[in-house]
């Protein structure tokens, strides 16, 4: 193709991206078509993953691809494998793509659909796609080193230890929202309830079938599994329907969130290969179907978007979470944009399987990519919903009150207009008994998804079956994630207490095992209780906790990434991580002083237990208040340590840049020596 | 055009086929010169119980 050619194409794409998102944020007052957020999001990564992403792998990494790869290298048919780059592409983005492209968006549409869209495609271009790249190479240069490996060499031994604490934080935090989210979606639902039940003797018979009737066929074991799972839906309706089985499978949140407890330390007790593999499949499985339905569903449907580009709620009134646009919109959206948990897979299973340097492009950025698009299909879901059904579905009690008629004079009140009636009739229609004050996120997912799927397939008549199937998707999805997050921590704490007592370093010893798994599902249970018991909904407080976890998280990965940037004499181009860096550090901090210190009781956890403290001598619940303000001083607790960490980790750094970039310190990287490799002809 | 088709599906498989451990089980079969049954299963899912159970899912 001729370069005149090819800079026609490339304009072309450049000029209806522009007009993509001149639409998105400009058009006010009436509706837009879903599909200018598509284009737009179709031409952002495209012009980034052409231009952006391959200036950072000339110029800035200078990928080689003659140097060999650990997979070459240490290749041993177990963990280091020479794969093929589309195939680490998608084990990569299986492994990245969680409940967080999901859910976030959806909650942070309260602002409108401009804030987060907007979001979503800056952070994944300049700063998602960025960090997963950067740190997948450098993780390839050490062998496929962990992040916190590659902190204590390059940074120093605090560094690793900082990176280490943080890592351990955001999963216990992680596992009590994404718990919290489940409770929110089955509670009082039957048919959900049962649903999701019956994935557990679906997983433990898909163990057994692998292991006796048919070793090793995982792909046929999961479509097995996921018919099964159909039918667990199609008789879900039969269980809600039938006055004696509903009874049995209608939970109180609280009941709920015991059973999850006392499964998440079951599920980290058991053996891998009878419950946690089996349901990892499954999740997987279902997880690729589902998001690749989703996109046709969208391409097919093409829906209008409801929600306007920006709602009142920008001020920091808004009643799924409190606080403004800045900084909780970038917080409240993570995996979507930028999150710190990538870095942990970036420097996990993937750099051990890339078969060329030149491929961690496509992997690292490319990957983030496909993620942030996933984010922008959970927005338009969310933005399809009237307004006003959105606020009724996603806003909890304390905000909007428990009856359905004060629920929608209030949520109307607000210029969202919203009968009870109809929201009656849409409950109705999804087999529900109510869909006020689902919190979480996932329900509200769910009804927008629901109708997509309903209008490409099937109509109102299977819009029921829709929903639970979606519920039943996200559900299942961070049941994966409790399991596999819980015996992560598990390992975790072992590892650390093993070097005070040896015996509970013994991975296999059971006494360990029980332990430190009892730890662990006590630490995100308290989170999740805490939740359950809020008042308000439980994801005001702990979603932005979560967030403020995740992106100091992605703080450290950046961290690391500057300083081997400077090390490797390429100071000029520092700007690449230090640009996400900044931003990150500006959003977090300024999140944890609000969330610590604002004087609106709703933003702020000191201030909301000051609130609760003048309200205690009047109240006929003392004991209650006196918790909620211990949890608020615990929120509180939480987020300032997780800042300080992070700061000294910053401030390390920026020690180690200075003392490399005066010549005080020679700049010397830790990474492997160079070895040519043996598919040198062939690259030729 | 169907080869291209062709090539598309074998890189779909291929990559299920990783995802799902299903490559990871042959390659283990390779390297100890084994035939696929439930005794080798049962010790290519101790094998690699470790690591899967280390291996982090995302948010």
């Amino acid at each position: 193709m001729s370069k005149i050619v090819r800079v026609l194409i490339w304009s072309a794409v450049a000029a209806c991206g522009t007009l993509s998102i001149a639409v998105i944020a400009l058009r006010r007052g009436e509706s837009i078509n879903a599909m200018w957020l598509v284009v737009a999001a179709g031409c952002c990564y495209s012009l980034g993953y052409r231009f952006y992403s391959k200036f950072l792998a000339t110029k800035v990494l200078v990928l080689d691809s003659l140097r060999a790869t650990p997979a070459e290298r240490l290749e041993n048919g177990r963990d280091f494998v020479r794969t093929n780059k589309w195939v680490v592409f998608g084990h990569h983005f299986a492994a990245i793509a969680g409940p967080g492209p999901l859910v976030g968006p959806v909650l942070a549409a309260q602002f409108g659909y401009l804030p987060g869209t907007l979001w979503i495609l800056a952070g994944a271009v300049f700063g998602g796609c960025v960090q997963d790249f950067v740190i997948l190479l450098f993780s390839v240069r050490r062998d496929g080193k962990s992040l916190t490996e590659m902190a204590r060499e390059e940074i120093g031994k605090v560094g690793g230890f900082i990176a280490y604490v943080s890592i351990l934080g955001i999963i216990v935090i992680l596992l009590g929202v994404a718990a919290l989210i489940v409770v929110n979606a089955l509670k009082g639902s039957p048919w959900g309830a049962f649903t999701i039940a019956m994935t557990i003797p679906i997983a433990l018979l898909m163990g057994l079938y692998l292991r006796r009737i048919r070793p090793g066929k995982v792909l046929e074991t999961s479509i097995l599994g996921f018919a099964l799972v159909m039918l667990a839906i199609v008789g879900g309706q039969w269980v809600s329907q039938s006055p004696t089985w509903a009874h049995w499978f209608t939970f109180t949140a609280p009941t709920l969130a015991i059973v999850i407890i006392i499964y998440g330390f079951a599920a980290s007790a058991l053996p891998v290969w009878l419950l946690l593999a089996p349901r990892d499949y499954l999740s997987t499985f279902v997880k690729l179907g589902v998001i690749t339905l989703l996109a046709a569903g969208i391409l097919l449907v093409h829906p209008q978007l409801h929600m306007p580009a920006l709602t009142r709620f920008i001020d920091g009134t808004g009643p799924v979470f409190a606080g403004n646009i800045f900084p909780f919109a970038f917080l409240t959206i993570a995996c979507g944009a930028i999150s710190g948990f990538h870095s942990l897979i970036s420097s996990g299973t993937t750099p051990k399987l890339i078969a060329r340097e030149t491929e961690t492009r496509l992997v690292g950025y490319g990957a983030m990519m496909a993620e942030s698009l996933v984010a922008i299909m959970a927005m338009i879901a969310a933005c399809t919903m009237q307004p006003g059904v959105y606020f009724a579905i996603n806003s909890p009690a304390g905000v909007v009150g428990a009856m359905p008629e004060a629920a929608a004079s209030t949520i109307s009140n607000w210029g969202f207009p919203v009968l009870a009636s109809d929201m009656a009739a849409l409950a109705h229609s999804v087999g529900e008994q109510t869909l006020y004050n689902r919190t979480g996120g996932a329900p509200a997912f769910a009804v927008g998804m629901a109708q997509i799927f309903s209008r490409s397939l099937g109509g109102d008549a299977v819009l029921a079956i829709w929903y639970h199937f979606a519920i039943m998707f996200e559900a299942l999805f961070i049941l994966t994630v409790l399991d596999a997050g819980t015996r992560v921590g598990r390992f975790m704490v072992q590892d650390a207490l093993g070097h005070w007592w040896k015996p509970l370093g013994r991975i296999s010893w059971y006494p360990s095992i029980l332990s430190t798994s009892a730890l662990i599902v006590a630490a995100w249970g308290y989170f999740l209780w805490q939740g359950v018991k809020d008042p308000l909904g439980g994801i005001n407080s702990l979603w932005p906790l979560f967030g403020i976890a995740n992106q100091l998280l992605s703080a450290v990965a950046l961290c690391v990434a500057t300083t081997i940037l400077i090390k490797m004499g390429r100071a000029r181009y520092v700007v690449v991580t230090l640009l996400p860096l900044f931003a990150l550090v500006c959003v977090t901090f300024a999140a944890s002083w609000h969330k610590i210190f604002d004087p609106n009781p709703r933003i702020g956890f000191l201030s909301h237990a000051r609130l609760l403290a003048s309200q205690i001598a009047t109240s006929p619940k003392p004991g209650d208040l006196a918790r909620f303000m211990l949890n608020d001083h615990l929120d509180a607790l939480v987020a300032g340590i997780l800042v300080c960490l992070v700061s000294v980790i910053l401030v390390e750094s920026v020690i180690e840049w200075t003392r490399v970039l005066s010549g005080r310190k020679e700049a010397r990287v830790k990474e492997t020596a160079f070895v040519a490799t043996r598919f040198a002809a062939e690259e030729a | 055009m169907r080869i291209m088709f062709r090539g598309f599906f074998r890189i779909i498989l291929a990559v299920l086929r990783e995802i799902f451990d299903e490559s990871a089980y042959a390659r283990f079969l390779t390297r100890n010169g084994m035939i696929s049954s439930a005794a080798s299963y049962a010790e290519f899912l101790r094998e690699t119980e470790l690591s899967r159970a280390r291996r982090p899912r995302c948010c």
